[in-house]
């Protein structure tokens, strides 16, 4: 029996999304194939790995990545250069947790300054998230939106609760929009149209169907992100051919294993190493069932997922 | 390739006599078809039709099971390409490799490191489940002298056995007879030497390829020797190939029914740098390896991989809620903490997992929310006081415990006040918002 390698060729093609301006602009998306199945199609952009700040110092981050950004996790903008200078991240992940009530509460007005002047700081594209209180961030995004206009920044999250306002704001001002859903396919399928149906333009979504850490659920983002990539690809449904977030940092550094100290979980290892391979691993997992955009918190996470993305394309 | 239930049907004796169980001969037919019957269940099957039957029902991927005893893992079986469509069968296997030019201590303590590599996991237990052992200095008396020392300080470990050398082959798998070893390393140049090896100690063949084409022609031959136990490696080092190897291998068995490829994968993976490793074993995970070669198993690397092999291989057909129950976790007395949380199975894992972390015995009541986080759940109406208060009237749980005290997520710290209106008697605590914050909340009561 001979072999013919069985390639398979898809009808549908993940749409192309580039955010930033200038230069230093960067692209996602835009392959006719699985994940990394370069031997049967086209995949013209690589993954890429945007870095989260926050407008608070992260005191709530564990030890083992907050100690990293001690020294420039005070201010914001100092943060932002380091990311882009230092550690030459490609991307930067703001999120403006702090106008969380239940945080420090902080003001629209505040969340506005912050976002501006981290803009004004860096060239590198900038992805700019609210608390995930769904009624604030209507207002700290929809303000933030109009500040940042034709910066061409990723805005979100849109959820069901709140999309309209953000998604109006993100369409007035030339910005790309997260639509997050919550771990189902249908959901998110559902939440694409309804934000098309106001006229955003479905090739300036970005789709979060939610993150989960490794251990911990992460197979159910994995299944759906799989199953929405199937759907873009053997099913041509343009509903679903937007690139897939992965909002990795803040879900794997709530979890056990990346904060338990050696001494009390000796089974587990260098708790160093286990904090930085946890987010490297979720990420990589992620990638290999569709991800194309992913924030992370632990700059030699980041390191190694892009050292084996450079190993994949 | 799998034959439908009506291509069985014109197999079948047409009697309808029931002696299978079954009504009649198509039912049974269909059954065969679904794979939730044997054929050996109706008596008057022919030979001829046994055969045919025999060849479609084998599964795509061939089972075999490396090693012996209770640490012997079991490959092959798969049945689809993506978990969401049907459970992965049978995780991939662990292996660290162990080079005959290295010193005896130093393979004593590889050793002594697989043996303490057994960690608990949601109620499983993981490990890593094989040393390779690589003939790297050429010399048949070394790989003996290592197998040696694998034998005595990793007894009841699967080994592969990794040479291109069959003499030296034989004097290695000896040591382990009737555990089920691989021996490794059968290629173009020595297959008959190897397959004879690998038969005459019941051991599973490792042919080792360049390419697919190479290795379809490697396995046949394997196959037209007698060796029915083979895995496979194509030669794929990279990422990138790993994917493309091993996708199509699986789309080739499985879609294809093509015999040749239909044994189970392995990748050797080694590089320099350990993180880097555990990131290219995180993608053969996830992509169909059975068995995946590493040079170092640091125990904050064993912990993540065994994480990831366990998420891929979770049965996607159990629903994402869990039972509206109270659920013990330790022993807890009648004035032990209680805590309520919704019913999202993930809500319930990570909640009780702390609890569990923080060694404080508990009670968790968790509410039929429809499966939804907290936040959610209570967004949606789910999560409410009324239905909060009659949950615990109904639970009868006042009859176990003396303090009537709940505590409450600290998302919905909002309901405390109506909670404790609608349960007179009960004092109503907030407890942390995020899980992780469970044990110092607990530390923190005393
Ligand atoms: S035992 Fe065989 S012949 Fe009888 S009904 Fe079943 S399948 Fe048909």
């Amino acid at each position: 029996m001979a072999f013919t390698p069985p390639k398979e060729s898809y009808a549908g093609k993940v749409y192309t999304v580039t955010m930033g301006t200038g230069e230093r602009a960067a692209t996602i998306g835009g392959e006719s194939v699985l994940p990394f199945h370069s031997f049967e199609g086209g995949t013209p952009n690589r993954p890429l790995v945007a870095l989260e700040i926050q407008d608070v110092p992260p005191a709530d981050w564990p030890e083992n990545v907050r100690k990293v950004y001690d020294g420039v996790s005070d201010d914001p903008v100092k943060w932002a250069k380091h990311c882009q200078d230092d550690l030459k991240a490609r991307a930067i992940a703001l999120r403006l947790v702090g106008t969380h009530p239940d945080r420090e509460n902080r003001s629209v007005e505040d969340a506005v300054k912050t976002a501006k002047d981290v803009l004004a700081a860096v060239s590198i594209p900038v992805i700019i998230l609210g608390s995930n209180h769904a009624e604030k961030d209507t207002a700290v995004l929809v303000a933030v939106a109009e500040a940042a206009k034709d910066k061409n920044c990723i805005i979100g999250k849109a959820q069901e609760a709140n999309y309209k306002t953000i998604a109006a704001a993100a369409m007035a001002n030339n910005h790309k929009l997260i639509a997050m859903s919550e771990l189902d396919i249908n959901l998110s399928k559902q939440l694409n149209i309804l934000i098309t149906q106001m006229g955003f333009d479905k090739e300036k979504l970005i789709t979060d169907p939610m993150c989960s850490a490794l251990g911990y659920g992460l197979e159910y983002t994995y299944s759906v992100m799989e199953r929405i990539r199937l759907a873009a690809l053997t099913q041509n449904d343009q509903t679903m051919q937007q690139p897939m977030l992965g909002d990795v940092g803040m879900y794997v550094w709530k979890v056990k294993e990346t904060q338990a100290a050696e001494a009390d979980m000796p089974q587990w290892g260098a708790a160093e190493e286990r904090g930085i391979l946890w987010e490297a691993e979720t990420a990589t997992a992620l990638l290999v069932a569709g991800a194309e955009l992913l924030i992370m918190r632990h700059p030699k996470a980041v390191a190694a997922v892009d050292s084996v993305i450079e190993e994949l394309v | 390739m799998a034959l439908s239930g009506v291509e069985i049907f014109k197999l079948l004796p047409k009697t309808n006599c029931k002696k299978c169980g079954h009504p009649t001969c198509l039912a049974f037919a269909m059954k065969l078809a679904q794979r939730q019957a044997t054929l050996d269940l109706c008596p008057d099957v022919s030979e001829e039709a046994k055969k045919k039957l025999g060849e479609a029902s084998a599964p795509p991927i061939r089972p075999i099971t490396l090693g012996a005893g209770d640490k012997a893992v079991k490959m092959g079986e798969e049945t689809v390409l993506f978990r969401h469509d049907k459970k992965f069968v049978n995780p991939c296997a662990f292996a660290i490799e162990v080079k005959d030019t290295q010193s005896e201590a130093d393979i004593e303590s590889v050793c002594a490191q697989v043996m303490h590599s057994e960690i608990d996991r949601v109620g499983q237990k993981l490990r890593i489940d094989a040393i390779v052992i690589t003939n790297e200095s050429g010399d048949a008396g070394k790989l003996e002298t290592a197998a040696k020392t694998v034998a005595a300080k990793a007894a009841g470990v699967a080994v592969i056995i990794n040479t291109t050398n069959a003499q030296a082959a034989e004097a290695a798998v000896k040591l382990f007879a009737g555990s089920h070893p691989v021996v490794y390393g059968a290629n173009a140049s020595n297959l008959d030497a190897m397959a004879s090896v690998a038969k005459a100690h019941k051991a599973i063949l490792g042919i080792a390829a360049s390419g697919l084409e190479e290795l379809s022609e490697l396995t046949e031959k394997a196959k037209g020797l007698g060796v029915e136990d083979i895995v496979m490696d194509s030669g794929a080092r990279k990422a990138k190939e790993i994917i493309e190897h091993n996708t199509l291998i699986r789309r080739a068995a499985i879609k294809k029914g093509f015999k040749p490829l239909g044994y189970p994968v392995i990748n050797f993976i080694q590089r320099g740098d350990s993180m880097h490793e555990a990131l290219v074993a995180s993608v053969c995970v996830a992509k169909y390896s059975s068995i995946v070669v590493l040079s170092s198993i640091e125990k904050w690397k064993s912990v993540a991989l065994f994480a990831l092999r366990q998420n891929i291989y979770t049965d996607p057909q159990v629903p994402m809620q869990v039972e509206q129950k109270i659920y013990k976790i330790g022993e807890p007395k009648a004035d032990s903490p209680f805590f309520i949380t919704t019913n999202f199975s993930l809500t319930y894992f990570i909640v009780s997992g702390e609890i569990e972390n923080s060694k404080v015995p508990c009670r968790l009541a968790v509410m039929d929310s429809e499966g939804l986080s907290v936040l959610t759940a209570w967004a949606a109406g789910k999560f409410t006081a009324t239905k909060i208060a009659q949950f615990i009237n109904d639970s009868g749980i006042d009859q176990e415990v003396s303090a009537k005290e709940l505590i409450i997520p600290g998302y919905v710290a909002i309901l405390s006040g109506a909670i404790e209106e609608k349960l007179p008697g009960w004092k109503i605590t907030v407890g942390p918002r995020e899980a992780n914050a469970i044990p110092a909340f607990l530390k923190a009561r005393g």
